[in-house]
């Protein structure tokens, strides 16, 4: 099973090219409400979490996301899923 | 929390352009000709309506559409599976099949329906839809309605394609890849030789969806499949009729056999009221001076090579190709809405398009080329563009 807390990390790292400098990058927070994400860059960070871990990221999964942890929990899933 | 929370982005962000200075939709008070219209009293060449043949005002296309009202009234006033089919949407989807050479062909109320339609019957729980990112609403929204998984590849990259496909094992033989033959925002073709190798090296099916391209692209105009050679390797094609035939509606042609179940099968079809009879004729009309008019087709590149390049030589970005859609590319939204504010008061009307519609969070102003422009009209765009240059700082100029 995927470790959580390696995605995590990793998640965050490649989140924070995304956010404006200042605010807080929790394991909470909102992508629209906190992170300031539009469609646009929900796109760009799904295309950089493919190729990092060389998976495909359904689109249904996103109404399923709102916050960082959404993301992980649905890339975790994904990750075990292809092992 | 309300019913209502849901508009406060988009009223939001309608504000934001009421203050630059757009006050609603643009209302055409009167329209002159396929390529002229009157719009807050100023008489404006038309160059962002997708007429791509100029077949609006087509005389015979125009007597088609009224003897046929007069003789089969204004509506059907119901869907095909209910009320049955009217002979002429019979006799189109015959045509259209013939045109593409064939078995099946289908007629749809709108072009927009057509993909719901399409991709929503032909997959559902435990299929995949793989589609171009740069995808039209319609297909995004037909994928929605499939309940299929939906996963996008990078814009015009078979590479990608083919990495997605080879992650789906032994999935990818339930897989649906929908691709346009021209994308309808920046105007580039798709590269289709390539994406059919690999959809047969995976096997896979293959969807494409030719709006922009009937009329437009192959020898015969019968789009991008025709241009490149792959006719016979595209499973389905999609279409509209809202375009180069000057009309509205949809159809999809296959050699397909499950095309003698998808009107058992597709909902928005089945439920959706069949086109007038107006349509249905004019639209045969239209198809039969596609085929008997090549010059149309010839025109139509001329003026788009004419458009092209002197927007190109004027110094402003487009879209990657030579194609009847010309995008130019302007950053922020302040300067787009100027821009085509200048251009409408030199009486020239073209696509404002903002993000999330366009496909890189730019703004463009998108124009259309037509068979019925004239040199002159080509250069009064021209003219109307380069009065409107410094609305754009030096650095956003390619």
């Amino acid at each position: 099973m995927t470790d959580y807390e390696t995605l995590l990390k990793r998640v965050n790292e490649l989140l924070a090219p995304f956010v404006e400098e200042g605010t807080p990058l929790r394991e909470d927070s909102d992508f629209v409400a906190d992170l300031n994400f539009d469609s646009l860059k929900v796109m760009k960070l799904v295309e950089q979490v493919e190729d990092e871990y060389d998976i495909s990221i359904p689109l249904n999964i996103l109404p399923d996301v709102q916050t960082v942890k959404d993301f992980v929990i649905q890339l975790q899933k994904l990750k075990d899923g292809q092992e | 929390m309300s019913l209502f929370d849901k508009f406060q982005q988009i009223a939001a962000a309608r504000q934001a352009l009421i203050e630059k200075g757009l006050r609603s939709n643009v209302v055409m008070e009167k329209v002159v000709s396929p390529t002229e219209a009157v719009i807050n009293g100023r008489h404006v060449i038309l160059a962002g309506t997708n007429n791509y043949l100029g077949l609006t005002f087509d005389p015979d296309c125009i007597d088609a559409a009224s003897t046929a009202v007069r003789k089969q009234g204004t509506g059907t006033t119901g869907s095909r599976m209910a009320n049955g089919s009217y002979s002429d949407h019979v006799q189109l989807e015959k045509e259209l099949a013939e045109f593409f050479k064939c078995q099946y062909g289908m007629v749809f109320s709108t072009g927009y329906i057509a993909n719901l339609a399409m991709l929503s019957a032909l997959t559902g729980t435990g299929d995949v839809l793989l589609i171009d990112a740069d995808s039209h609403a319609s297909i995004y929204d037909g994928c929605r309605l499939s309940g299929a998984e939906i996963i996008r590849f990078r814009h015009n990259d078979p590479n990608n394609l083919a990495k997605r496909l080879q992650r789906l094992g032994e999935r990818a033989s339930n897989t649906l890849i929908v691709v346009e033959g021209i994308y309808s925002m920046l105007g580039d073709r798709a590269p289709l030789a390539e994406i059919a190798a690999v959809k047969e090296q995976y096997g896979a099916c293959l969807l494409v969806d030719e709006a922009h391209s009937l009329g437009v692209l192959g020898t015969n105009g019968r789009g991008l499949a025709e241009e490149a050679g792959v006719e016979n390797r595209v499973d389905f094609v999609v279409g509209t009729f809202s375009k180069s035939l000057g009309a509205i509606g949809g159809f999809c042609v296959s050699n397909n056999p499950a095309m003698e179940i998808i009107p058992l099968a597709a909902r928005p079809y089945i439920f959706t009221a069949s086109s007038s009879p107006s349509i249905i004729a004019s639209t045969r009309k239209a198809l039969k001076v596609l085929k008997a008019s090549p010059e149309l087709r010839n025109k139509l590149w001329e003026n788009a090579q004419n458009l092209y390049q002197k927007l190109q030589g004027l110094g402003f970005q487009l879209g990657p190709e030579i194609s009847p859609v010309i995008a130019v590319r302007v950053p922020g939204i302040d300067q787009a809405v100027a821009l085509w504010k200048g251009l409408l008061e030199n009486s020239v009307y073209v696509n404002l398009v903002t993000p999330p519609a366009t496909p890189d969070g730019g703004c463009l102003l998108r124009c259309s080329v037509s068979a019925a422009h004239t040199p002159e009209q080509i250069d009064k765009i021209c003219n109307a563009f380069e009065s409107q240059r410094e609305a754009l700082p030096a650095a956003q100029m390619a």
